[in-house]
């Protein structure tokens, strides 16, 4: 069944049980010097009515060598970028480099307080302002924050300058007409969410049968005179550049708003065009996607926020300066929107991203988005002939197809996600954009090589025939994992979100 | 490859970017170096960050702790820290089974029914909190006590400033150091009570009270913790009727890395667990019978929900999460108590140590776990920063950082990396520096 098929990986089936049904009463897996003061009873120092009284009942009790083969165990269940393509759309799951995994390690940063006196911190605090330096001239926006933690993060904070800036400038009263964010029709759910933070409500921008924003619903809501802002992706979710974005950036500024871009696909942009030259006023970066410091799973992410010199008096506080040869905190910005975070933000993740901007260089930076776009561009070639592809233009970074051919057999987007694992391959991004009925977006990144776009679009058509000739075969896919697919709605109907010890559970 | 996409030049590539908006320069970034060149140059900053050289004992926020070697290795593994948010349970099951676990063990730890998958830090884990108790009591008032974490004090503002929520901060006692009397200050529009215990002052609040207080008012009670080790050994928020624990999970085996990446802690009661921000994982089975874990409670999270989603987090902080759980897995229960034992036991030496020297004194007087005040004879700030030169110790936080109200006082820490003669060198120091 599977006589065209180059690249199979085996999914590894070991059973491995919770660590909590691994327990053995009694055993450890540490050792700590023995205390070396005076121990007091403990009851002399604290209370009685403050102490713990249930002796951490149910906290595992395992070896070393347990959790070990534990969590190996695990990991071999994950898919991962180190084993091959992962093309999910807006994700950007690009190689991440083992040398900026060596810088982050090194003690002088891994080992420094967040709260060390700047002039004993100067080391980790230039390299705050050489990336803060960098991320300007890559967006072409001179004002910098890299507190916030992820992007929905930058997001927020992004939005709530946007939210500062009005206020100082129309005052309460005028603010207070002024509390409607456009969105496209084709956002990230971050952005509407994020949005509702500002206490702004949400209007829903149409997208034109081209793929991109229509100024005329555009022009036609911006009349209405309560816009504050618009959140724009660029290049949008569809993978198209938004040609009209100067347009557009002129028609919501003539209305009294100001553009927020989500740079969630800045990797199709760096060192090619920049969001500041373009009209945009603010924009969030993603570390974790574009500059390639490793998804771990879920986070941690950065989210920096990048701004016009107009917005960065509302920038969050403490703001990282350099003055002579010395970096210092400043906190002297009274119209700042405050802290979004404690700390600085995610700073092993800007050492990362700095040794990525550093290890590419200038020229290696363009290279990389040039062979960003020009894999997606050569899988949209490949896909044409067997999956319907709704947008005409020319992609950047990501394509976007349907299951629209497929479905006439009963085969959906997700069956063909399930059985791209079969395949060996990491599904894209599916359902999304929601615009899109069926959607497949597919982000192949930059860290592929011919051999394996061509296994992937291979694997994509042997797809399209199986939909076919035997669309049971795709139905019930994935068939080489350790689980098949999973009652979803059951799980989320009565849901179990933690272990229980057996008698407990029957009882809950 | 080019020519087969229908291209003579890559700068056909971005044809649809209107030419004007086209860079024509190379970007003003460093030319690409080289892994050797690299290391030297962070290497070089490296050194210069003096504070990771000395003997430490500042805490306030991010502690300082042992970190099993194991903890590294697991996080280190590809398919580990290059996977991304399990969205295909198939072949994520390593990730979510490994969070099922997470959200386990901080439900054990802080004695709550649900917790979730991680926010990003204990200060956006309490902003979290403090809109979650909006949402759920449709109440618009909180009271937060003036001994939280004064970071975590500026994200909730910062958080609610649109919110319509109106933060009103209780004063701490002057002589206990402990939340006051907060009764006053609960009325029928209050949400929450926040307290942080033990708080930023290193003093164990009575949570059990507060939570009577709180509930008697028909509030809920949010308990914050910075200092994750003192779940060892004291009575966990659950036990004493908190309705939301978040904490900063970063004392579970997470390098200090100058504040972060960390990961915020988020629990609560069940019957809330439909109002609970960000990623939960959840038990499911396959058509086979077996078991595995999804992401689950979606129509909660902004993909779905959009605006009225009870956060925007996505991306939350998975690998660190994971580092969270290995950590307590290998510590376990027996090396959980021994941790938060020896802190609170050397702590106590310190303080015991210090307070004897002449013109110092420990003026909060409520018990406490690994951190405490001490008033210097003099400016703290001053004294620290000669400590910090003549003796390569840093002693602790000036509180004068955040309240300019106290020159001479600082907040010292006390874990299981300080050995006695480190405390004795830090107290001779201190002693010395004084009399000079």
């Amino acid at each position: 069944m599977k006589s065209d098929i180059t690249k199979v990986s085996a999914h590894i089936n070991p059973n491995e049980a919770l660590i909590f049904e691994r327990s053995q009463t009694g055993r450890v897996g540490y050792r700590l010097p023995p205390l070396d003061v005076e121990e007091q009873t403990i009851s002399d120092l604290i209370p009685h009515q403050f102490l713990r009284d249930d002796d951490l009942d149910g906290v595992p009790e395992v070896s070393e060598v347990d959790v070990i083969r534990h969590f190996v165990r695990m990991s071999m269940w994950n898919y991962s970028i180190d084993q091959g393509m992962y093309p999910l759309g807006s994700c950007t799951m690009k190689y991440n480099s083992r040398l900026n995994e060596k810088v982050a390690r090194i003690a002088g940063f891994a080992s420094l307080h967040p709260l060390t006196e700047a002039e004993d911190a100067q080391g980790a605090l230039a390299v705050i302002h050489q990336l803060q330096l960098d991320l300007a001239e890559i967006t072409g926006l001179p004002g910098i924050s890299l507190q916030p933690a992820a992007g929905a993060h930058g997001e927020m904070t992004g939005v709530m300058i946007i939210r500062a800036f009005i206020d100082a400038r129309d005052g309460e009263g005028g603010s207070a007409k002024r509390r409607t964010m456009l969105i496209p029709d084709s956002a990230h759910g971050t952005n509407p969410a994020s949005a509702h933070l500002s206490g702004f409500s949400v209007k829903t921008i149409r997208s034109t049968a081209e793929g991109l924003t229509d100024l005329d619903h555009l022009r036609e809501v911006c009349a209405v005179g309560d816009v504050a802002g618009l959140m724009l992706t660029n290049p949008n979710t569809l993978g198209l550049f938004e040609r009209n974005i100067q347009e557009i950036c002129r028609i919501v500024h003539e209305a009294g708003g100001l553009v927020y871009m989500d740079g969630a696909n800045m990797n199709a942009l760096v060192g090619i065009a920049r969001p500041g030259d373009m009209g945009v006023d603010v924009i969030h970066l993603n570390l974790h996607k574009t500059f390639s410091t490793p998804h771990g799973g879920g986070g941690p992410g950065c989210g920096p926020c990048c701004c016009t010199k107009e917005l960065e008096p509302f920038l969050p506080v403490p703001r990282i300066v350099k003055e002579a040869d010395n970096y210092k905190l400043d906190f002297n910005y009274p119209k700042s929107i405050g802290r979004v975070k404690a700390f600085f933000g995610n700073y092993g993740m800007m050492l990362r991203a700095l040794a990525y901007i550093q290890t590419h260089g200038n020229d290696g930076l363009r290279e990389a988005t040039e062979a960003a776009v020009l894999n997606a561009r050569y899988i949209a070639r490949g896909l044409t002939s067997d999956y319907d592809k709704p947008f005409d233009s020319p992609p950047m970074h990501e394509v976007v197809f349907t299951d629209k051919r497929q479905s006439r057999k009963g085969v959906h987007t997700l069956d063909i996600a399930k059985r791209l694992i079969d395949y060996g391959f990491h599904p894209m991004t599916i359902y999304f954009p929601l615009i899109v009925q069926g959607a497949m977006l597919i982000e192949p990144t930059e860290s592929v090589g011919r051999q394996e776009l061509d296994q992937f679009v291979e694997a994509m058509r042997a797809i399209a025939r199986e939909a076919v000739e035997d669309p049971e075969l795709v139905l019930n896919a994935p068939h080489d994992t350790r689980i098949g697919r999973l009652d979803e709605a059951a799980a989320a109907r009565k849901p179990v979100l933690r272990w229980k010890p057996r008698q407990a559970a029957t009882t809950a | 490859m080019l020519h087969e996409v229908g291209l003579n030049s890559a700068s056909e590539l971005f044809d649809s970017i209107p030419q004007e908006l086209r860079l024509t320069r190379n970007l003003d970034t460093t030319p690409a170096l080289s892994e050797l060149e690299l290391l030297a140059g962070f290497d070089r900053l490296a050194a210069t960050n003096y504070g990771a050289q000395r003997i430490s004992f500042l805490g306030a926020g991010a502690y300082q702790h042992y970190i099993p070697t194991v903890v590294d290795h697991i996080i280190s593994r590809s398919e580990f820290f290059t996977a991304y948010t399990p969205y295909q349970p198939e072949i994520s099951q390593g990730t979510l089974q490994a969070i099922f676990e997470f959200q386990t063990l901080v439900c054990q730890l802080t004695g709550m029914e649900v917790a979730n998958a991680s926010m990003y830090d204990g200060s956006t884990a309490l902003a979290e909190a403090v809109l979650m108790a909006e949402r759920v009591t449709k109440r618009s008032k909180v009271v937060a006590c003036g001994a939280i974490h004064p970071e975590y004090l500026e994200v909730i503002d910062t958080y609610v400033q649109h919110a319509g929520i109106e933060l009103v901060h209780a004063p701490f006692d002057a002589e206990t150091g402990q939340v006051g009397d907060a009764t006053d200050l609960l009325d029928d529009k209050t949400a929450a009570l926040v307290v942080q215990s033990p708080n930023f002052f290193g003093c164990i609040e009575d949570v059990a009270a507060l939570a009577q207080r709180a509930h008697a008012n028909g509030s809920l009670l949010i308990v914050a913790i910075t200092e994750a080790i003192s779940l060892g050994l004291l009575k966990s928020p659950g036990a004493c009727g908190a309705d939301i624990v978040v904490a900063e999970g970063q004392s579970f085996g997470v390098p200090l890395s100058f504040g972060g990446p960390y990961v915020g802690l988020f629990a609560t009661r069940e019957k809330y667990a439909r109002q609970i921000p960000g990623r939960l994982v959840g038990e499911a089975f396959d058509k086979q019978g077996r078991r595995g874990f999804v992401l689950t409670l979606a129509t909660r999270e902004q993909h779905i929900r959009r605006e009225k989603a009870t956060s925007n987090i996505c991306t939350n902080e998975g690998l660190i999460a994971l580092a969270s759980t290995v950590y307590l897995e290998t510590m376990g229960r027996q090396g959980l108590q021994e941790v938060a034992q020896q802190c609170a036991q050397k702590a106590a030496y310190a303080a015991k140590s210090i307070s004897a020297l002449p013109g110092f004194s420990v003026p909060f007087t409520a018990p406490r776990f690994n951190e405490f005040v001490v008033r210097a004879p003099g400016n703290a700030k001053e004294l620290l920063a000669k400590l910090a030169s003549k003796n390569q110790i840093t002693g602790g936080l000036p509180l004068s950082r955040y309240f300019a109200d106290r020159p001479n006082d600082f907040l010292v820490c006390v874990t299981e990396i300080n050995s006695r003669e480190q405390i004795d060198s830090f107290v001779s120091a201190l002693e010395s520096q004084v009399a000079l």
